[in-house]
């Protein structure tokens, strides 16, 4: 709605971004005077509704926190809960949880790129203004979406929330056979996604790039998703035990939320950006060519070109889920039986939206004494919004229907995931 | 028929959805529970001639107020939905008529919310009309819940 002055647009929902929040900006002639953001706030009652409770009931409650993206959340605290304990996994199992993670990264990224990001660059108030003209696009957009989901089904194994996977293991693991009946899908999938690197690189993007420090994973092997030890373009380097030494949450002034950030140089990026930057040379072959014939190399700054960056990591979840089900041979035993003991664990995972970090002490029963979870939009927030100070300097000038639609294009280059906030999200320009 | 439930148990009131599909199952009728992102609604009711879906509603009406829209005029719904997700159950519908993939016959259901607070309970007027939309969606089922609730629970 736009007041007739023209001064003040006020956004009553921030449409496409998962949840709520709010986003305000304040010019001094063209001079921006103030940015605050706070939409997310981190699970602190999850974390309050695990004390007292068996470390086994964790992966099961972690994953009711988020619905886009519960199988990070419930491997994050399974594999904390497997290093407070001393557990080590089958290579089958580790195998499993890698296509595990697959699935979400195709659900997760076939829906913010088609659905919530591309409406953006192609001039559409969302997707159902864009179904009316890209009808195959949405359509592709749908099948890419319902593989992934076909995946995390199968392994998953209840609607909704995935309870099969355990601490040690799964409940119950699949066979050879049951896993080959999804490869005629993700080849499809794995074409799809190719196409969709072609698609979005064709896309238009402001001349935007701030100079991030980037934070992902990085695994000696792999593309991480589960496993590796905490790097940046700025010399960080660390295991997930070491996280709370390097990052604080803070107190925003202007919200009840916490924005993360690292104690020696303040805000950071997590998510698609940084793990291709600090992990290109992990992507399987076809992904990073993929990459280089549309003009992607590291680094890439521009935060408007995640939408790219997603899609190549689209390529690389339909490649990797396709080699885990060519290597697959059953484990022995789903399982790894837990013994009850006290200790503690760290762990990181890399979720669709980038790192989640958990943290469990347990007692000699095996129930948990505390618990810390620090989730990726959580992490993003302080970045985001220093992106929006920058970036609103150069549409200081611009009407301000357009400049309001800019900066919730900004926003949902992050993909945030704002499902725990419970504002609504306005979007709020002021210029004195 | 598809019915449809939406909604987040930890959440307050927008437990509601499940609550209802809680109660068509103890009745013996089938209920799908969904959390309310747009796409797997549509995958949900894809190929069904009629469905019927419930979600939390907040429209600054009454907590408890059960309102009940059909799929022609459902403007009403996109902008009220609680649902915790940017593409709900109004963008579902919308959606699914631009694809041409809406059942040609359905019914929404919407149960007014007062908390969504993650962890908060549920409202007694939000009980009171879960059970109020149940009955209503098990007579269109052609179940009389009077009979069905004094049988064994269904597994």
């Amino acid at each position: 709605m736009t007041t007739s002055a023209g001064k003040t647009i006020r956004v009553d929902t921030l449409a496409r971004v998962e949840g709520e929040g709010s986003l305000y900006i304040k010019y001094a002639g063209e001079q921006v005077a103030e940015v605050k953001f706070g939409i997310y706030e981190p699970p602190r009652l999850f974390e309050a509704f695990m004390r007292g409770r068996h470390f086994s009931e964790a992966p099961d409650i972690t994953s009711r926190i988020c619905g886009i993206c519960p199988i990070a959340y419930q491997m994050s605290a399974i594999h904390a809960m497997e290093r407070a304990l001393g557990i080590r996994i089958d290579p089958a199992v580790r195998l499993l949880r890698r296509l595990f993670y697959c699935g979400e990264w195709i659900e997760s990224h076939a829906l913010h790129v088609y659905m919530l990001h591309a409406p953006d660059f192609l001039g559409y108030q969302d997707v159902i203004g864009m179904a009316k003209d890209h009808r195959e696009v949405v359509e592709k957009a749908l099948r890419l979406k319902k593989i992934g989901n076909s995946i995390v089904q199968l392994m998953g194994g209840r609607e909704i929330h995935p309870i099969s996977a355990a601490v040690g293991g799964f409940h119950k693991v699949p066979t050879k056979s049951r896993l080959r009946e999804l490869v005629e899908d993700l080849q499809w999938a794995l074409e799809a996604s190719l196409e969709t690197v072609r698609w979005t690189a064709t896309l238009e993007f402001p001349n935007f790039e701030p100079d991030y420090e980037f934070v992902a994973l990085r695994h000696p092997e792999e593309y991480p998703f589960n496993e590796g030890r905490l790097v940046s373009n700025r010399g960080l380097d660390i295991d997930a035990e070491a996280y709370e030494d390097h990052f604080a949450e803070v107190h925003a002034k202007h919200s009840n939320a916490l924005q993360s950030v690292l104690r020696a140089r303040g805000s950071y990026l997590v998510g698609p950006l940084a793990r291709f930057n600090l992990n290109f040379d992990k992507l399987p072959e076809e992904a990073r060519q993929a990459a280089l014939d549309v003009g992607l190399k590291p680094p890439v700054r521009n935060p408007f070109k995640s939408i790219v960056v997603r899609a190549v990591e689209l390529v690389f979840a339909c490649a990797e889920a396709l080699r885990v089900i060519r290597e697959y041979e059953p484990p022995a035993a789903a399982r790894v039986e837990a013994a009850n003991c006290a200790g503690t664990g760290q762990a990181i995972t890399e979720a669709p939206r980038g790192i989640l970090y958990h943290r469990y002490a347990l007692d000699e029963n095996g129930l948990i004494v505390t618990a810390k979870i620090v989730p990726p939009t959580s992490q993003n927030q302080k970045r985001i919004e220093d992106d929006l100070r920058e970036y609103a300097t150069q549409l200081a000038t611009w009407p301000l229907e357009e400049a309001t639609w800019k900066c919730e294009q900004a926003v949902r280059n992050y993909d945030p995931c704002i499902s725990c906030a419970t504002h609504f999200l306005k979007v709020v320009i002021e210029r004195e | 028929m598809q019915i449809l439930c939406c909604g987040n148990r930890h959440r307050g009131d927008d437990a509601a959805g499940l609550l209802v599909a809680d109660r068509l199952r103890e009745w013996g009728i089938a209920a799908e529970i969904l959390d309310g992102e747009a796409t797997e609604i549509m995958e949900a009711w894809d190929g069904a001639d009629s469905a019927v879906l419930v979600d939390a509603v907040v429209t600054g009406k009454r907590p408890g107020t059960v309102h009940a829209w059909d799929g022609g005029n459902l403007k009403a719904c996109s902008t009220s939905s609680a649902s915790s997700h940017g593409l709900g159950v109004g963008e579902a519908i919308e959606l699914a008529r631009a694809l041409g993939r809406l059942p040609s016959k359905i019914r929404i259901y919407g149960i007014e919310g007062r908390q969504f607070t993650a962890g908060a309970g549920v409202s007694p007027e939000v009980e009171a009309a879960v059970e109020v939309v149940a009955r209503a969606i098990a007579q269109v089922a052609g179940a009389d819940p009077a009979t069905v609730a004094s049988r064994q629970p269904t597994e």
